[in-house]
């Protein structure tokens, strides 16, 4: 068994309003210095070693990301 | 009689107007269940509005992988008239029907209201009814209404006139373009995020000029 951790994040060029609204709320709650934020999502999935990398990008880029909007990183931690 | 298909998955909300719709319109409509892999003989689909399976991931993407939408993706291609609206459209993009993505508002409220909306091409199956460039309202109500694809997608949807609605009076999401509707390249499969099935009689939505995208299709089907 390894987990394997897939974070995905809108692109770059799309347009984030959530990451917006944090990093709007910042400033208000006494915290300087920070000048952007990305919002994404964090997967974590118990995987069997008999997984190869190639189902896990199928699995990132098929069903738990949107390529059209979304860019994806998938890591086995051991 | 014509029979238009109204699937319901769950979560979905506005299946019955849709269904409702297609009856004022002097169809039949056939009730599809997300887990059967049946269109029941239908000759046009309406993935109505809603929040299938709890938008969990994003809207539409789990409601794409349902049984029922594998028999949709292949009539589509063959050329069968396809309506979707609301959540539907979401699922038909995330389904590959169509292309682009919507996004969480820009303004991140729920937006609920009566919209006036631009009719930009009338020659899709399910918006022959309208005269070109009219203007109609009907409701919008959704979190997740912003249309979004890169430029080059933009510009071919633009180039080639498939941009089908847009938003006229104020644009409520963020939208690219104020782009409400688009279609494919044939015209057969269109999306939008308004709902035309809350504006078929004026007893019960702001008008009925929802009504002629259900007799559209009517009318293209029996032809």
């Amino acid at each position: 068994m390894a987990r394997v951790v897939v974070d995905v994040m809108p692109k770059p060029e799309i347009l984030d309003p959530q990451g917006q609204a944090v990093a709007n709320a910042l400033p208000r709650l006494g915290f300087t210095g920070i000048s952007d934020v990305r919002q994404g999502k964090h997967f974590e999935l118990e995987v069997d070693d008999s997984v190869d990398d190639e189902t896990l990008a199928k699995i990132a880029i098929g069903f738990l990301s949107n390529p059209v909007i979304e860019d994806f990183v998938v890591r086995r931690l051991s | 009689m014509s029979k238009i298909g109204v699937i319901t998955f769950p979560g979905t909300l506005d299946d019955t107007d849709a269904a409702r719709a297609v009856r004022y319109a002097g169809g039949e409509p056939v009730a599809l269940w997300h887990g059967d892999a049946d269109l029941r003989g239908v000759d046009a689909v309406i993935v109505p509005g809603g929040f299938s399976y709890g938008d969990y991931l994003r809207a539409g993407a789990i409601a794409r992988f349902a049984p029922v939408m594998g028999e949709v993706v292949t009539a589509a291609r063959g050329g069968m008239p396809v309506l979707g609206i609301c959540n539907g459209f979401q699922i038909l993009c995330e389904a590959g029907l169509l292309p682009g993505a919507l996004l969480r508002n820009a303004g991140l409220h729920f937006v609920c209201r009566d919209q006036k909306l631009r009719v930009e091409r009338t020659s899709t199956a399910w918006t022959g009814g309208y005269a070109d460039g009219a203007e109609i309202v009907i409701p919008v109500k959704n979190m997740d209404g912003r249309f979004a694809a890169s430029r080059s997608t933009v510009d071919e949807l633009e180039g080639e006139g498939r941009v089908v609605f847009r938003y006229t009076d104020v644009n409520p999401n963020g939208s690219l373009s104020d782009i409400a509707g688009i279609s494919s390249a044939d015209g057969r499969i269109v999306g939008l995020m308004p709902h035309p099935e809350h504006a078929i009689d004026a007893l019960t939505g702001p008008g009925d000029d929802g009504l002629a995208m259900f007799r559209s299709v009517l009318g293209t089907v029996l032809a």
